[in-house]
């Protein structure tokens, strides 16, 4: 079932000196519920301004976003119901859980805003929402964020997503900050809740190997305009565009390497 | 094979607080001129520690608790970092040693244009130079790093990433170095970007015979950058080989961790481990 859908946006700023530029050019796409979506492009090719316009932070020039067959609402309660339908997983796991409050609190919150369960239940819920995310609920509850490590504090904010039953998640660039032993159980977890609660995924990233491993299609964007997308795997594997061939050849790949260096140095450089 | 540049020792760095955390535990490795050797491990291993004690740069409550570190300069003296007095020491730096910091692009200063900044290094350790001679070889570096001497009158911001990045590595060539430690010099840069950093350092190593000590948590770049890669883990050298053979025939446990970490870009589904 299709829950979002990008038609012809269109994203222009004007920049003094500059005219007009187009951040998003004519994007068009659809993601279906427990489908991962890899957004990937280099810094600058819009990825942040679909975020942006997801989370109403920007609003489309031109073409129109649907949730469930449903514009965007721009204010008011219609506003606030799409927000609880859409959740976002930040970068830093440090810099999105204020660190005076426990991990309650963080949880909580969005259960009381928007009222998905009666208080009475909070304390089961909150304990629910730390299991879905593997975290042992009594080990973590009433702990505040500085005494987790990177790992558990971005399950937390996953948690903390997942609260308001989203039908839909943005998650830019969730694990770049976090050690790269926890990177793979981060995004195995996304991937396991996208399929398990038949939640859309929308994975932001710049990595390409994660992005082939962790997503159902890829679309690649170079300066606001989808260039190739498709199957992970065709994507990755069998580019057609000269963009995304440029991209993958950027990117470290070990195997590659050492199957065409066979010894001789730097030949990959 | 190539002879040594530096010879470090059962090296040890202990941060002195309450308890004391041994970040740094009796290394020793031997780097060869002209090589790159990659050092990997994820945060807190104390690869960015052992780097910065090698040159003397850590700051309390870090304690270098033991061991030496030995340069054995391009003129056959061989110095013993560790007895060089304050003066010595500042005129060690970045002469012999140079640095590219982590997160370099914010290391430049916001208010100098960057040919001023280039011009410091030789106002320092070249005091015979006179200002029409800095200014030609800060230009003359810009033009080294592809960046151009038009930019010498530019500001950090304005300049791309990518651009401060080189900046910051045409100041580290300044003084032609024999050893260039670079900390993350591209973690901050997309993969287009960080593709011409690298081709670029691989180019100048070869224009110019420097050394390189590359840290970086990001152990599919190492394996094609590196001739030979230490995997560091709670501030010990636990695996340290050639880097075919680190892909090839990994020994130590977290070795293979570490190389399970990532996903293959090509070939079969899956993460990178043989």
């Amino acid at each position: 079932m299709t829950v979002l859908e990008f038609d012809r946006v269109t994203k222009t700023y004007s920049v003094r000196g500059a005219g007009q530029i187009k951040a998003l050019d004519d994007v068009t796409f659809t993601l279906r519920s427990g489908q991962t979506i890899g957004l990937v492009g280099q810094s600058g090719s819009g990825k942040s301004t679909i975020a942006r316009i997801l989370t109403q932070l920007e609003t489309p020039t031109s073409g129109q976003v649907r949730l469930d067959g449903q514009p965007i609402p721009r204010h008011g309660a219609g506003l606030r119901a799409y927000r609880q339908q859409l959740r976002m997983v930040f970068q830093d796991p440090f810099a999105s859980l204020n660190p005076y409050h426990s991990i309650r609190y963080h949880l909580e919150r969005p259960l009381r805003l928007d009222a998905v369960v009666p208080k009475a239940g909070l304390d089961d819920e909150v304990r629910r929402l730390l299991e879905r995310v593997r975290l042992e609920p009594d080990a973590v509850i009433d702990r505040r964020p500085h005494e987790l490590s990177g790992g558990q504090r971005q399950r937390v904010a996953i948690a903390r997503a997942l609260a308001s039953r989203p039908r839909l998640l943005v998650a830019d660039e969730p694990v770049s900050m976090l050690d790269v032993s926890i990177r793979l159980g981060v995004l195995n977890l996304l991937a396991d809740l996208g399929r398990e609660e038949g939640l859309g995924v929308l994975y932001i990233t710049h990595d390409l190997a994660t992005a082939r491993h962790f997503s159902d299609e890829i679309i690649v964007l170079n300066q606001g305009r989808i260039v190739e997308s498709g199957p992970a795997d065709d994507v990755i594997l069998r580019p057609q565009d000269p963009y995304t061939r440029q991209l993958r050849a950027a990117s470290p790949d070990p195997e590659k390497h050492f199957a065409s260096a066979s010894g001789a140095h730097g030949g990959a450089l | 094979m190539r002879d040594a540049l530096l010879t470090v020792r059962d090296f040890s760095v202990t941060y002195d607080v309450d308890p004391p955390v041994e970040a740094v535990k009796d290394v020793t490795l031997e780097l060869r001129r002209g090589e790159i050797l990659g050092l990997a491990g994820e945060s807190g291993c104390g690869k960015t520690t052992l780097a910065y004690g090698l040159q003397r740069l850590l700051k309390a409550p870090a304690v270098i608790t033991g061991g030496s570190v030995v340069f054995h300069d391009r003129s056959g003296e061989d110095v013993d970092v560790a007895r060089l007095d304050a003066e010595q020491m500042r005129r060690f730096r970045w002469d012999k040693i140079s640095m590219v910091f982590q997160g370099a692009m914010n290391a430049l200063n916001p208010v100098a244009p960057i040919g001023a900044q280039l011009e410091d290094v030789f106002e320092v350790h070249r005091p015979g130079m006179s200002r029409a001679e800095r200014r030609e070889a800060a230009a003359e570096l810009l033009d080294i790093v592809k960046v151009g001497r038009q930019r010498l009158r530019s500001f950090p911001h304005e300049l791309s990433g990518g651009m401060r990045q080189r900046v910051m590595i045409a100041m580290a060539l300044a003084l032609r170095p024999q050893l260039m430690v670079m900390d993350e010099p591209t973690t901050a840069l997309d993969v287009l970007v960080q593709r011409e950093i690298l081709r670029q350092i691989s180019q100048l190593r070869h224009e110019f015979g420097f050394t390189v000590v590359f840290i970086t948590h990001d152990l599919p770049l190492l394996l094609e950058i590196s001739d030979r890669i230490a995997i560091m883990r709670a501030g010990e050298i636990v695996e340290l080989d050639t880097a075919e053979r680190i892909w090839t025939n990994p020994q130590d446990e977290y070795t293979k961790t570490l190389l399970s970490s990532f996903p293959r870009l090509t070939g079969d589904r899956g993460v990178v481990v043989r």
